[in-house]
């Protein structure tokens, strides 16, 4: 049966390559369309009228909008290499932790790259404080979700998107080695996964990325 | 076999009353637990370290936090009177409607209940955008379940809590004329069995009353 499979994502946004990294892992074929947000094409705006965001999957016509959502959806419709766990315990813990990385860090982080000075301390403290949270759940595993990269590990790529906004800016050090030893050593292994590094933005490009939207916002530190 | 199920919640929680309607559907027996949030119990507090809040679900001693995702647990839990869709895009659908709920309407409705006097134009406009695509996606069905009562259906018990802000403010947000739709559909929910038990509207009015009455005497 053919399968037609597109999604309207953009190349810097971790929620966009969220998809690619789950639709990769199961090898679902698929078409991406790169969204230009200035100019919304007039198919995302049909496909996601509500939000008129990215990303968005549709699959044989049908749009599924919410990369969580989008998520779940592909983990119910392409049953092999599962991203979720089968244990409805389980599944409600990873679903209690990839929303965490949506509603504590994705803001935080947000924040981070905009404000400064005073302001710009407090947050880099409270993303800290999510990133002791997040090493204590971490512990000893080798990825959020076991054994393999899963459903929180592909939320968690905020932090890959952190990491890179922490470099461009010339940020404080929210997130090294020494403070976070556990999260440290899960995003070598992340960055280091066959499928996982195929999504992740081009480096030299997402610096620059970073420097030319936020960067004078540090200046007056 | 002995089931332990214990719900840690606050009667006026729109959040807390979604998993008692869910537990109820299902005809789950449970412990209650009323918690004071200006004095939260130890044990909520063990129960969820991270958030802090209610509503917690407790299962044979497992504790499960946020709203929607107990919703989803209690689904998967005990499989009878299903709450979600059993088709993929279904399901999809639902959980997307439930998120706009959380992530847009209610933001709105809870800003309008702080706001005082000329700074509710602006957010008025903004939730009656929200009803308009709600009263749209529900179109000529019952429920936005379909012919019963589902996951998005329990999640919008936020309009509830609208509707006493509403009254309570003397503000015309959700009205007949302009939400025929939707009028309808919380009366039909007002009207269902299990539902009726869980959400007082006349408790809520008199507690908000008390909260928010002052505002309205500087109009």
């Amino acid at each position: 049966m053919a399968e037609e499979v597109k999604l309207f994502g953009t190349w810097a946004s971790p929620f966009s390559r969220r998809i690619e990294v789950a639709l990769k892992l199961k090898g679902v074929q698929f078409e991406y369309i790169e969204e230009n947000l200035s100019n919304k094409s007039p198919a995302l705006l049909k496909y996601n009228p509500v939000h008129k965001k990215i990303p968005v999957l549709v699959h044989n016509g049908k749009p599924v909008a919410e990369s969580l959502v989008i998520l779940e959806y592909i983990d119910e419709t392409w049953k092999h290499n599962p991203i979720l766990p089968t244990d409805p315990y389980e599944k409600a813990m990873a679903r209690f932790w990839a929303k965490y990385m949506d509603d504590k860090l994705w803001p935080a982080a947000t924040k981070v790259v905009v404000s400064k000075g005073e302001e710009q301390k407090a947050v880099i403290e409270e993303i800290q404080e999510q990133l002791k949270t997040l090493e204590s759940e971490l512990k000893e595993k080798k990825f959020f979700g076991g054994e393999s990269l899963g459903f929180v590990d592909i939320a968690a790529n905020i932090i890959v998107f952190l990491l890179v906004a922490q470099e461009a800016l010339g940020l404080m050090e929210i997130l090294t080695e020494e403070k976070f030893p556990v999260l440290h050593e899960w995003y070598q292994r992340l960055v280091d996964d066959a499928v996982f590094k195929e999504c992740v933005p081009p480096r030299e490009r997402h610096l620059g990325f970073f420097k030319a939207r936020f960067g004078s916002s540090t200046a007056s530190k | 076999m002995a089931e332990e199920v214990k719900l840690f919640g606050m009667w006026a929680s729109p959040f807390s009353r979604r998993i008692e309607v869910a537990l109820k559907l299902k005809g789950i027996q449970y412990e209650y637990i009323e918690e004071d949030l200006s004095n939260k119990s130890p044990s909520l507090l063990k129960y969820n370290p991270v958030h802090k809040k209610i509503p917690v679900l407790l299962h044979k001693g497992k504790p499960v936090a946020e709203s929607l995702v107990i919703l989803e647990y209690i689904d998967e839990t005990w499989k009878h009177n299903p709450i979600l869709p059993a088709d993929p895009y279904e399901r999809a659908m639902a959980r997307f409607w439930a998120k706009f709920l959380d992530e847009k309407l209610w933001p709105a409705a809870k800003k309008v209940a702080l706001s005082k006097g000329e700074e509710h134009n602006g957010l008025i406009e903004e939730i009656q955008e929200h009803l308009k695509t709600l009263e749209s996606e529900l179109k000529e069905k019952k429920f936005f379940g379909g012919e019963s009562l589902g996951f998005v259906d329990i999640a919008a018990d936020i309009i509830f809590w609208l509707l006493v802000v509403q009254e309570t403010l003397g503000l015309d947000i959700l009205t007949e004329d302009k939400f025929p739709g939707l009028h309808e559909w919380y009366h039909r929910l007002l009207d269902d069995a299990v539902f009726k038990e869980c959400v007082s509207m006349e408790r809520l009015l008199a507690s908000f009353k008390v909260r928010f009455g002052a505002l309205t005497a500087s109009k």
